[in-house]
């Protein structure tokens, strides 16, 4: 989707008059957004039946999407929701996205934009049909109104209506003008899933082929008229900033327009080009102040977390029974400590904005996960109130939840250019910039003990979780008695969210809050990573202690829950569960409720003589109750096991003298395609909810493969990455 | 000042001879299909063909690059998008966010014409562009694909 905000109706003329030059709708052309200030004229836009759907003279269909395409196929699954309930001509669709200026101004009309937690589609397909819905029952009351029948007898597909009676028809595009002129209709009933046409179905992506050309336009590569660039060094130890600078020392470098102090911690080079503003500023002298962190180390933060395994202070999650009581009676007790490092987003397309800013009003564009987050942001550093402010999102080189909550990257644009009003700055930030800045992934520590009877069934299991919060971290009027809800993925007594799946009689899963400096972000998957690491390994070695096969030991704790079970029972099966593995090879599986959805994943692997891991195949299942587009349900399933066992094998960012360590793929390896094992998706929606895709599947990625490596080797690894385990035979 | 062939035309580029080339052909020429991911040459968005072979190009400075030596990006592999490998791509909705897809493009092209018929293990172990979404197993099975061959399995 390169029509980056072909602006609905109101915003045309308040904010092209604030522009001056920068006339609306603004599109980023194909061959390339120098021409992002030619608009169309305000009298050219197409006739818009509802917030959702825009229909022109020639029958094509604009679709408005409010939350952002990062690569999760949200774009094309929302359309096709739209779309279905329209009665669409699929091949005429197009999409567009509606501005958070817009959406403010006009009462929300389009919800929330925040695009993250795997909602996109599972929280917003009931207005999104209806939207679609609507806009069909308004063109054919349209086109009923001009023939003068009841609009009963008129019957809508393929963006074409027909009186029945007498066979006459007409398309959407004749009637799109007179049925925006109707009334909304308020009582709109949605098709029962099981008669779709075209949500449901396979349908090929509609941001593909713009992306296999070089023509996709992503935040890094907006140009716009008079455009400056500007490259950025935040203070590399969170806390700190900056002491000085000596701005003289490159003022004289080719290209260079201006050095700027942008808060209190970072400063950033301005020049004509990119590559020399980032030239000059890796001349730049800058002393900093690395404030009161200066000494905090991966090994401090570790110390601290062990010390909360032990605390006795404590925020419940999970509760059931008198698990101590029943571990101090047991007739076997297992322990174990595991523990989950610092990751970083590592978007391939590092983060960005471009920002033009006066006195009047600040315009930004950036790939952002929440527009509306974007647009406060925005309006915050620009001191200017949000209706004089506006974000224009860009396609994302990736999100991962480092492009949702918060917008550093925006602010620090803004900062930059008021103090170069007038001119439009983009700012991109280096890899190293990238990786130094990051919201990571929560640090925790987990140590669980689990009491087994004569029989080896589970009677009790404690499970205290010891580090960090996200939410503390960036929505902290959420925590409540020092609780953080958010930590429980998966874990949690009931719920649509992450419902824990095991029946045990005496339970306790509580978290001891423990907060270091390194500020901690939504890394996709969230919370339930770790998690699904913490349970789903120990409920392999519980059943390894007990003398029972993982499978059986897992199904007759599952009893109550039928949806966790079914999708186990299929990767089990379809796996090969039970049956010989290929020489050499061993299994390994893990479940777990997330994001709205059940999931698990059966991996086979070998381990050589050397300690070398090779992951074969991995057999995953889902469960996300309805079912939008099939085929990219197994793009984010396989793609999940890439960001899973990235983080599995690889991922690990560490802390020395309060800053991160690692700077670029160098030292912050990833996985590559010759680690990339083959995948087999099923999909078994069963219908009744709406759960997420884009992230529960990460979340089995390394307890199957943990599993796996532990039948291959009998070596239990419990602390991630992999790459520091020693996985050679004794 | 630099002399470059690039996709088919000289052009004439006032910039210090240690730019990158990544740099030259996004911000002097406005060819924004090839991208920056890491400028340590880790990851591969910034892939091009200089005489047919792929370079990254984040690391390499335009002072290297001889007049004769004919650069290919992403906007020059072919006219239309009817490169097989974009096909392919396209059959298979290969992209997810596409940031990386260029890179990965340009250097399956590049394979290709020095090994039209590659096994899996070829593929996997000439394509070591970083693709963080995690189109691998399609990128793979494009591959394939425009080859001619079945898709790839594993």
């Amino acid at each position: 989707m390169n029509q980056v905000a072909h602006l609905p109706r109101r915003g045309f003329l308040q904010v092209s008059a604030a522009l001056g030059a920068f006339t609306l709708g603004i599109r980023v052309p194909e061959a390339g957004a120098q021409g992002a200030a030619q608009g169309a004229a305000p009298g050219a836009a197409p006739p818009e039946v509802n917030a959702w759907v825009v229909v022109k003279p020639d029958d094509s269909i604009i679709i408005r999407i409010a939350r952002s395409e990062m690569g999760q196929g949200t774009l094309t699954g929302l359309a096709q929701l739209v779309a279905e309930e329209l009665n669409a001509d699929w091949s005429k669709v197009s999409t567009e996205y509606p501005t958070p200026g817009q959406n403010l101004a006009r009462n929300r009309a389009w919800g929330n934009m925040s695009t993250g937690g795997s909602r996109g589609i599972r929280e917003s397909h009931d207005y999104v049909r209806k939207g679609g819905a609507a806009a069909r029952m308004m063109l054919v009351q349209a086109a009923a109104g001009a023939w003068g029948v009841p609009a009963g007898e008129c019957r809508a597909a393929n963006s074409t209506i027909t009186h029945q009676p007498s066979g006459r028809t007409t398309t959407y595009g004749k009637v799109a003008e007179a049925a925006a002129r109707l009334t909304p209709p308020t009582d709109i009933p949605l098709r029962d899933p099981k008669d779709w046409t075209i949500a449901g179905r396979s349908l090929p992506r509609l941001d593909t082929v713009e992306k296999t050309n070089g023509k996709q336009i992503y935040g890094a590569d907006l140009t716009l008229p008079g455009m400056l660039n500007a490259a950025i060094r935040d203070c590399p130890v969170f806390g700190g900033k900056v002491a000085s600078f000596d701005a003289t020392k490159v003022a004289g470098m080719p290209g260079v327009k201006k050095v700027v102090q942008v808060g209190e911690t970072a400063v950033a080079v301005v020049a004509d080009t990119w590559w020399r503003a980032k030239t000059a500023l890796d001349a730049l002298p800058i002393t900093w102040d690395n404030g009161p962190n200066a000494q905090v180390s991966s090994a401090s933060i570790a110390e601290v977390l062990k010390a909360g395994l032990e605390a006795p202070e404590a925020a419940i999650g999970n509760r059931a029974g008198d698990a101590r009581a029943a571990i101090a009676s047991a007739a076997k007790r297992v322990e174990a400590v595991y523990g989950y490092p610092f990751q970083n987003h590592a978007t391939m397309e590092p983060m960005n904005a471009t920002a033009l800013w006066t006195p009047e009003r600040c315009e930004v564009w950036t790939p952002t996960q929440n527009g509306e987050a974007a647009l406060a942001a925005t309006s915050e550093a620009a001191g200017l109130p949000p209706a004089k402010c506006e974000v224009y999102k860009i396609h994302l080189g990736g999100g991962f939840g480092r492009r949702g909550a918060l917008h550093d990257w925006v602010r620090q644009a803004v900062d930059i250019a008021k103090q170069m009003p007038g001119t439009p700055v983009k700012l991109l930030w280096s890899r190293e910039e990238d990786m130094l800045h990051g919201r990571y992934h929560p640090i925790t520590q987990c140590k669980l003990t689990g009491a087994l009877d004569a029989q080896g069934n589970l009677t009790g299991l404690a499970m205290r979780i010891s580090g960090q919060s996200i939410v503390a971290g960036i929505f902290p009027q959420n925590i409540r008695d020092g609780r953080d809800p958010v930590v429980f993925q998966g874990l949690s007594p009931g719920g649509d969210e992450g419902a824990f799946g095991y029946a045990i009689p005496n339970l306790l899963i509580d978290h001891a809050m423990r907060n270091p400096h390194v500020p901690p972000g939504f890394w996709r998957g969230v919370n339930l990573n770790q998690n699904a690491v913490y349970v789903e390994c120990f409920m392999d070695e519980l059943a390894h202690a007990a003398g029972k096969d993982p499978l059986e030991f897992r199904r007759a704790l599952m009893k109550n829950s039928p949806k966790h079970l079914a999708v186990l029972n299929a990767v089990a099966e379809r796996g090969g569960w039970g049956q010989p593995a290929p020489e050499g090879r061993a299994r390994g599986l893990a479940q777990i409720m997330g994001f709205g959805s059940y999931v698990a994943a059966c991996a086979e692997v070998s381990v050589s003589a050397a300690g070398e891991l090779t992951i074969h195949k991995i057999t995953a299942a889902t469960d996300p109750g309805h079912a939008v587009n099939p085929q990219q349900i197994a793009a984010q399933v396989e793609g999940s096991f890439v960001y899973g066992l990235s983080a599995a094998l690889h991922g690990e960012c560490t802390v020395a003298k309060g800053r991160i360590e690692q700077e670029n793929f160098d030292t912050y390896p990833v996985m590559r395609m010759a680690e990339m094992p083959a995948v087999e998706a099923i999909l078994m929606p069963s219908g009744g909810f709406w759960g997420g895709v884009g992230e529960p599947t990460i979340a089995v990625a390394a307890p199957a493969v943990l599993n796996a490596i532990f039948a291959a080797t009998g070596k239990r690894v419990r602390q991630l990455p992999l790459k520091h385990a020693d996985l050679r035979r004794a | 000042m630099a002399r470059l062939n690039i996709n088919g035309r000289v052009v004439d580029v006032a910039v210090e001879d240690d730019t990158p080339l990544l740099w030259v052909i996004r911000e002097q020429l406005g060819l924004t299909g090839t991208k920056y991911g890491c400028g340590v040459a880790q990851c591969g968005a910034c892939t091009v063909h200089v005489d047919g072979v792929a370079a990254r190009s984040c690391t390499m400075p335009v002072s290297a690059v001889e007049e004769t030596q004919r650069i290919t990006t992403i906007e020059g592999l072919s006219p239309d998008g009817s490169h097989p490998l974009q096909k392919a791509w396209v059959a298979l909705d290969v992209p997810q966010c596409g940031y990386c897809q260029s890179g990965m493009i340009m250097a399956a092209a590049a394979l290709l014409a020095a090994n039209p018929k590659p096994s899996d293990a070829d593929i996997r172990g000439e394509i070591t562009n970083i693709c963080r979404c995690g189109t691998y197993n399609r990128v793979q099975a494009a591959i394939k694909q425009a080859a001619g061959g079945n898709q790839a399995n594993g």
